[in-house]
Parts: C-alpha cells; sequence; structure tokens
C-alpha cells in the first residue's frame, strides 16, 4: 500500500521544519524525510543533543536557537522519518526513497525540497589529501561530535562561516596556526554600497564585527593577498605551501586545512526535476526560479530555505512557512485571501532577513582561482580527473559539460557532479572564451543518492513492462 | 586529526574499525569517529587507489564511503554510531563475491 | 558514432572533412550506446545486414589497434566472445532454434555461435556465481565490447589529427542543393559549401533528409540503461544485458521502449532491469547504483541500415544504423572507401532505403 500525503517535505533543516510545523498547523498531511539521523539540517546540526552541552554555549545562541524549533517539529503532527535517502522523484508525485536498505515509493501531491546548500567546490593541488576538509565539515564535526582539532589548525578561505568557526573553535581551546584570508582586499570598501541597505542587520553586522575583533585580540596571524596555496603530502597532508603577497613562499607543517569559498544553494534535485534556474553572477552559481510562494517551474515542487537562495537559518524559516502555505493554497485548504493574510507579515520580515545579503556578497565574493584551477589540480575528485584533462578534452570540436563527462568521464562518479559541476563549466567557459552561464550544466539522472540493485529490485514495479 | 572536548564516560559506545575497537558517543556519526583515529582514511580510490578521508561531512562528496555493519560504499557522515557496529574502511574497486 | 567513424575513415586519404556536430543537450544515440561489438542474432530475417556485421567485426582489431595507435586513446577492445543468458528451460530453447535459423540464412559462413547448457556455462566462467534459474547461455565466437565513448573519443581526435574539422554547437538546420552542384549547409548562423555530405545525424536525419530527397523512415526507440560503482572484475565475458566495464563498472540495459521523443528514465525500468540482472549475477544485489540514464535508438522499419544516395541530388548521402559500435570499423574503413568513391559497392545495395516504399514492390 503506498502511503499518500498532501505535502512531502525532503529535509529537517530550518526550513523543513518551519513548513512542516505550518503545514501541519493548516490541517496538511505532511511527510517530512531527512537522510541525516536527527532533525536540524546542517546549521542546526544535532542541536536536541548539543544545545544543553558546553559544546552548545559555545556555539552560540543562534544555534541553541533551532532546538524550540526542533521540538516544535517533533509535536507538530507531521510524520518524520529520519536515515532516509530521496533517490528519485517522479511526476504524481512520486518520491522514491530508501531506509535501512529498503526502498519504498511515497504519493504526494506536493513536494517542498528544503535540501539547503552546500559549501562551494574550491579546488586546489593537494585537495584530496586526507587531511583537508571543508570548514563546514569541521564545525559539523563540531556539532555532532564534541570534536575539534587536536593540532593548531590552518584556515584558508573567506565568509562569514570562516569567521564563526574560527571563533567557536578558540572559544573550545583549539588552536589557529593562521589564516590565509583569501577575501579580495577591501572588503568593508565593497560592501559600503550595501551597507544602508543592510541596516536594519545592524546586529548581524556587530557581531560579525566582533567576530573579527576576537581573532585579532587573539593574534591569529593573518595572512591577506595570498597568491596561491597547496596541500602537500604522501598519503596524508603534511604541509601547507603558500606564496604570501609579497612572493615569498612558505611551507609549513600542517595536518588540517580547513577550506571555504562560501555556500551554494544545492540544486542537484530541482536539476534532476528539468526545474528552470537563474544564473546569480554575484554568487556564481546556479539557483532555482520560485515564485511568491516557493513554487518552482514544476507544478506542485516547491523550494524552501537556502535551496533557493543564501538567506541563512531565520530566512528559511520565513521560506518554509511561506512555503507551507503556498501548498495550502494550492491544495484549496486556504483561499487565496487567506493566503495572503498569512503570508504578509512573512513577507515583510523575509526581506528584513535578506537585507544583508548583498552586502556579505559584496564583501566575500567566491575567490576567482577556484574557477580555473592548475592543469595539475584534481577537479573531478570522484574520477580523479585534473584541470589538465578537462582542458584537453575541450580542444577538440566545442564540447559542453555533458559532451566533456562522455569524453572523460568527469561527474560520472557517486557524486553525479555536486563537487565538479561548477569548476568544469568555468574551465569551459574560459576555453571557449564565453560567459559561464553560457556553457551549460550537466544533466542530472537518477539516482540521486546510490542505492544498491538488491533495494530497487525488490520495489513492487515495472513487472508490466516488455 | 581531531579529538573530543568531553569524554562519554559511561555512555561510550563500541564499535570495531578494520576490527580495531574504538569508542564513541551516542549521536556521533562513523565519519566523526574515523577522523580521531590515527588515519582519517576510511577507503582508497576505486580509480588510481588514493586514501580519502571525511571532506564535507555532509553528504555531497562521497570520501567518507566505508562498509558498514556489511553494507558497502555507505557514506559515513550520515550515519549514526550504534553499539556493536562493523565498519571496514574499503580499497579501492571493491569486491561484490566474497 | 557513425559520422565520426565516416569522417575518420574519409580523412585518412588526405580528403579534408568537415563535422558539424549539434548541441551538447542534443538527442546523441551514441551516449546510450552499451559498447557491444556483436554478432551474434543480428539481422534475423536479413542475411546482408549479418554478413555486415561479421564483417565489421572481423575488421574490428584492426581498427582499434590502428585508432590506439594513431591518438593514443586506449579503447579497452576486448574479443573473447559474448553471452546472451538464458533464464529457464523454454528461453535457452528457443534461443538456441532462433539462432540455428539465423545461421541458415547465411549457410556458406561457418557458425560462429554455440548453445551452451548451465554446465558448460560454469565451466566458462569460473568463479562467477550465476543465479538458481540462469539455464544457459548462447556463446558467440566473434562477439566483443568496447568503451563506447572512449571509441567516439578517439575517432574524433582521429579525424582532426588527419586534418579534418570538428566543429560543434552547429546543428544543422538546413541543406539546400545549389544550381552549380554541390549543397550550402546551414548551422546557427554559419554557412558551409561542399560538393559532397553525408547526413549521419541519427533522428535529426528525417528533418535533413527530405530537403536532399533522402527521405527515409525513421522512429525513435528508447532504450534505458544503467551502471554501477566500480566493482573487482567480476563477470569477463559481456553478455547482451550486462557487462563489465575495464573500468569496473557493471553496464546493465536496456529498455525498449516506443514512447516517442521522451528520453526520460523510469524507476519502474530500473526495477525491472535489476529483476533481470539479478537473475543472472545474484551478487549484483550488493553493488550500488551510480547513474541511469536513457537515448534514442535510431530504428528504421526493419531495424537494419540504411546507406545511400540521393538520386534527385548525386553527392549528398546518408547513412543511418543503431549499431554504430559494431558497424564503426565497418564506417570507417569500406564504406568511408565507397563514400570517398561516390559509389556504393554491389553487396551493400540492400541498404537502400527504397527497400522500405512500400510503392516499388511489385
Amino acid at each position: 500500500m503506498t502511503r499518500k500525503y498532501d505535502l512531502t517535505i525532503i529535509g529537517s533543516g530550518p526550513a523543513g521544519m518551519s513548513a512542516a510545523i505550518r503545514a501541519s498547523g493548516l490541517g496538511l498531511n505532511v511527510l517530512v524525510v531527512d537522510e541525516q539521523p536527527a532533525p536540524g539540517g546542517q546549521i542546526w546540526r544535532a542541536v536536541e543533543a548539543v544545545a544543553d552541552t558546553r559544546t552548545g554555549e559555545l556555539l552560540g545562541d543562534e544555534y541553541r536557537a533551532g532546538q524550540d524549533v526542533a521540538q516544535a517539529f517533533r509535536h507538530c503532527g507531521a510524520e518524520y522519518q529520519p536515515n532516509t535517502q530521496v533517490w528519485q522523484l517522479e511526476p504524481g508525485w512520486h518520491i522514491y526513497m530508501s531506509q535501512a536498505q529498503k526502498a519504498e515509493i511515497v504519493q504526494a501531491d506536493n513536494v517542498l525540497l528544503a535540501t539547503g546548500a552546500q559549501e562551494r567546490p574550491a579546488p586546489f593541488p593537494g585537495w584530496t589529501l586526507p587531511g583537508v576538509m571543508t570548514v563546514g565539515a569541521a564545525q559539523i564535526t563540531l556539532k555532532v561530535s564534541h570534536q575539534i582539532p587536536t593540532e593548531p589548525v590552518w584556515i584558508a578561505g573567506s565568509g562569514p562561516l570562516v569567521l564563526l568557526y574560527m571563533t567557536q573553535l578558540l572559544k573550545a581551546g583549539g588552536k589557529i596556526a593562521g589564516w590565509l584570508d583569501t577575501a579580495p582586499a577591501n572588503s568593508w570598501r565593497r560592501g559600503m554600497p550595501h551597507f544602508l541597505a543592510a541596516m536594519g542587520s545592524w546586529r548581524d553586522m556587530r557581531k560579525g564585527y566582533q567576530w573579527i575583533k576576537g581573532l585579532q585580540a587573539a593574534n591569529v596571524p593573518i595572512h591577506r593577498g595570498v597568491r596561491q596555496f597547496s596541500a602537500e603530502g604522501e598519503g596524508r597532508m603534511t604541509h601547507l605551501v603558500y606564496e604570501s603577497s609579497d612572493g615569498a613562499s612558505h611551507r609549513v607543517p600542517a595536518r588540517l586545512l580547513l577550506v571555504h569559498e562560501g555556500v551554494v544553494p544545492s540544486i542537484h534535485m530541482t536539476r534532476s526535476l528539468d526545474c528552470t534556474h537563474t544564473w546569480l553572477p554575484d554568487q556564481a552559481c546556479l539557483a532555482p526560479n520560485v515564485d511568491s510562494w516557493g513554487q518552482t517551474s514544476q507544478a506542485g515542487v516547491f523550494a524552501a530555505g537556502d535551496a533557493t537562495g543564501i538567506g541563512g537559518a531565520r530566512a528559511a524559516l520565513v521560506r518554509g512557512e511561506i512555503a507551507a502555505i503556498g501548498v495550502a493554497l494550492r491544495l484549496g485548504k486556504i483561499n487565496e485571501q487567506e493566503a495572503d493574510r498569512l503570508a504578509l507579515p512573512l513577507r515583510g520580515k523575509l526581506a528584513k532577513e535578506l537585507a544583508i545579503r548583498p552586502m556579505l556578497d559584496a564583501m566575500y565574493p567566491p575567490d576567482q582561482r577556484v574557477f580555473q584551477p592548475s592543469d595539475d589540480t584534481i577537479v573531478c575528485r570522484c574520477e580523479e580527473l585534473t584541470a589538465g584533462d578537462i582542458r584537453a578534452a575541450a580542444k577538440v570540436g566545442k564540447p559542453g559539460p555533458n559532451q566533456i563527462k562522455s569524453l572523460t568521464r568527469a561527474g560520472m562518479g557517486p557524486c553525479q557532479g555536486r563537487q565538479c559541476g561548477y569548476t568544469i563549466a568555468h574551465i569551459l567557459a574560459a576555453e571557449q572564451k564565453c560567459d559561464v552561464r553560457e556553457v551549460g550544466f550537466y544533466r542530472i539522472r537518477p539516482p540521486l543518492k546510490p542505492l544498491t540493485l538488491g533495494e530497487l529490485a525488490s520495489l513492487d514495479i515495472g513487472d508490466d513492462l516488455p | 586529526m581531531f579529538h573530543q572536548l568531553t569524554d562519554s564516560g559511561a555512555q561510550a559506545l563500541t564499535l570495531t574499525i578494520d576490527g580495531e575497537r574504538v569508542t564513541a558517543s551516542p549521536g556521533e556519526t562513523v565519519a566523526s569517529v574515523l577522523l580521531r583515529q590515527e588515519s582519517p582514511v576510511a577507503r582508497s580510490t576505486p580509480v588510481h587507489g588514493n586514501p580519502r578521508a571525511p571532506y564535507c561531512m555532509m553528504g555531497v562528496c562521497f570520501d567518507c564511503l566505508a562498509t558498514v555493519d556489511g553494507v558497502a560504499s555507505t557514506q559515513t557522515c550520515l550515519v549514526a554510531v550504534r553499539d556493536g557496529m562493523t565498519v571496514e574502511r574499503q580499497h579501492g574497486k571493491r569486491s561484490i563475491t566474497a | 558514432m557513425i559520422g565520426a567513424a565516416i569522417a575518420y575513415g574519409l580523412s585518412g586519404n588526405g580528403a579534408r572533412v568537415l563535422v558539424l556536430d549539434g548541441g551538447d543537450t542534443d538527442f546523441r544515440a551514441a551516449k546510450a550506446n552499451f559498447g557491444l561489438v556483436w554478432v551474434q542474432g543480428k539481422g534475423c530475417g536479413n542475411p546482408a545486414y549479418q554478413r555486415l556485421s561479421h564483417e565489421a567485426a572481423g575488421l574490428w582489431p584492426a581498427f582499434a589497434d590502428q585508432l590506439t595507435d594513431e591518438t593514443g586513446i586506449r579503447l579497452d577492445y576486448e574479443s573473447k566472445g559474448g553471452l546472451n543468458f538464458c533464464v529457464g528451460a523454454s528461453e535457452l530453447e528457443a534461443r538456441g532454434a532462433r539462432l540455428t535459423q539465423w545461421h541458415r540464412e547465411v549457410p556458406d559462413l561457418a557458425p560462429c555461435t554455440r548453445m551452451l547448457d548451465r554446465g558448460e556455462l560454469e565451466a566458462l566462467l569460473p568463479g562467477v556465481r550465476l543465479g538458481d534459474n540462469v539455464s544457459g547461455a548462447s556463446f558467440g565466437a566473434t562477439d566483443g565490447h568496447v568503451n563506447p565513448l572512449r571509441l567516439l573519443a578517439a575517432m574524433q581526435k582521429g579525424l582532426v589529427q588527419r586534418g579534418s574539422v570538428l566543429l560543434g554547437n552547429q546543428p544543422v538546420d538546413r541543406i539546400v542543393p545549389l544550381s552549380q552542384g554541390g549543397f550550402s549547409v546551414h548551422a546557427r548562423e554559419q554557412r558551409y559549401d561542399a560538393a559532397q555530405i553525408i547526413i549521419a545525424a541519427g533522428l535529426g536525419s528525417s528533418a535533413l533528409g527530405p530537403m536532399v530527397g533522402l527521405d527515409v523512415p525513421l522512429r525513435p526507440q528508447r532504450g534505458q540503461l544503467m551502471v554501477t560503482e566500480r566493482l573487482a572484475p567480476l563477470l569477463p565475458l559481456p553478455a547482451s544485458g550486462i557487462r563489465q566495464t575495464d573500468e569496473g563498472t557493471v553496464m546493465i540495459g536496456l529498455t525498449q521502449e516506443d514512447v516517442g521523443f521522451d528520453i526520460s528514465t523510469t524507476s519502474a525500468a530500473a526495477a525491472q532491469m535489476s529483476r533481470h540482472a539479478l537473475q543472472v549475477l545474484p551478487d549484483l544485489a550488493r553493488a550500488r547504483l551510480i547513474r541511469q540514464w536513457s537515448c534514442l535508438r535510431i530504428m528504421t522499419p526493419d531495424g537494419c541500415p540504411v546507406y545511400a544516395e540521393s538520386a534527385d541530388y548525386p553527392g549528398a548521402w546518408v547513412a543511418l544504423c543503431h549499431s554504430g559500435v559494431t558497424l564503426a570499423s565497418f564506417h570507417a574503413g569500406p564504406l568511408a572507401d565507397c563514400l570517398r568513391n561516390a559509389r556504393l559497392d554491389s553487396r551493400l545495395n540492400f541498404f537502400h532505403h527504397e527497400r522500405f516504399d512500400v510503392s516499388s514492390i511489385d
């Protein structure tokens, strides 16, 4: 018997939980699935277990705020299924998913993709060595297991998450060997034109300012204007090599390097559904097109939270709620007047929450170097292909990313382009001397997560095919 | 590479990694346990046999794959540790006929 | 696949060929090629096609060597034979009967297949655990497999190295015969003139062919296929629905669906293909599926190739088939020679599309 729902929400981070709470409140029959063992997404990862611990304290109030939301979510009446990976979505909407090696199909009239964001792939020589991780990964590690780096850690990158993690790490008693700040100089000057618009978020700005002051007070060695860097080692990272702004080369012992070049929406699912997307030049990424209710170009498919554009947890809560109202409207549970009435205060709130974004985008643009890695840099981690391999293949004919995939196997590994898609597109754009949005992107095919053939075979479908 | 801020104490779980017994805290993932072992490596790649360790900790890089309770190519960053769990690192192209 | 092979072959004698390739996300049958270099069972009821398949397979080893020598690209070509697994006794019997009939159609050629019962099959595949219901298989001694994407890459690189030109992202939308002879080919805003043109545009040929009097009935047939993660060697010989590549991935497929120009995949097909595969190799239950995709086969009414010159516009040719990998050696070799001489050998007369013209049957 196929389970049926008014709405299935994929992802139980801020947007997903908020949508579930509101949708259930409006009388919808809701299922929430998430691949993690507990709700919270990444920003509030493990918040139920950690909020009341010392780790929760040092992670801060923004993190602990997730605890109330998680509790409200648990009690809102929505069905919640953790440890569940969605591997395909088909019109109807039929959601194919697996839990504990068992595949099943669920039907929902509406689907909300609250799949969040991921860190921008930022390739550099040696980034696949054990010992190189993302800053986000280190923060997740702190959240799920109360762990911090043992030795003084090196950090390379820029953005609010970098400042936040370093602050949290120092508070936890960790040590920072050095920070290669890859933001172009004069970030405040870049941010100034957007300052007025961001004024409403003065608390966030003050927080950011305090983080920076804290790092300075702790004498964290900050290296700006670094021209290039790489990780070296045999079998694992042992040294960090970087060229400072004066041209001098430095080789320092390092067993752990954390990198970060901003966050981009997770578009894997929306692309797999052939939803239309728009290229955001300031953040050099795609985002799905959604209407004022969060509905994508595919009827019945909604998106909310960072999956629609980076906005942070508070914006995600609001977007999730708006989407839930939109779904209720689509189902006819409420009429348009009621929907608008409910959404009105939320829209104002959303605008407020997003007000700081243009300033942050201007202050922390992605480091352009990650788009043109050196020939010897691996760009497809799964298939271990270098930028040089891609450039060589790009010379025959004028291939797009899908042809490059056929020629080189780039994008054919388990990650299916999550770590290489943008890099390949940028390399092709440079080779073909065109704008990256003209190059196109990988076609995304199922399964969205690799499931076993045994699980697939056990599904009770397809016997009627010739 | 990493160490825990607090001891799990009485709540500690036990699992094996390649036969070796290690402790873990309730709620943490297999990948986070790997990060505090002498070698954080989860596998070696099936393409060129290069070692890989957890990189993103959130399920989008597929470098943390290992065999968990007999199920191969599992994303260890998405699996919460269970008492008595067996984890085996994967080397190169894995065999399904064993 | 066909265009690249012909161009590669033609370029060998100093001819300068311009290959106009379509857009990045065009229907590309070449991307759903399973990689089989297959003879067994080909052209049942059409002995000319069976002979062609034999010929192509015979040319393959030298063709592969030459391509690799010239381009440095390894094709992972192997010709140790191929299998068609049978599940259940009646399937084995039916397969045997079909191949017996197939051999009868070309009595002058020595049989290249033999039927294997379960025991013989197990002996041929030591260490391979077969599903309980596998009753046996047909073994084709002249069958083999190759990496189809590398093959395409090699032919493209080869034709360029030989002095020809490959222009991507130039989908042809118009061909105009010129009054002084020759043709002008229009793609996007560009125009290319040539004395001889060969339409090898797969399903796109339906639109282009009639512009030069080459009206070939074609229909799309969807094939869905899947590929697993890389695995240690588990299947030493390719089979018609399952083969392990040199990288270690296992390819499984294909469906045969009449759904028009729809290249979406279905989980129903994925489940069905998985079940079939597990009936043959139950250990695959533990393998992880990485990707499922589909493409559209180019099906002529009898499934056999079409090679023809336009009667109204000499110099305009069409080359179509759905077995672009097996026939690649033929396309790059004998067919390219024929095209160079602007004359098809009489043994290829069968492949003219007039055979579909009902009104021409007496």
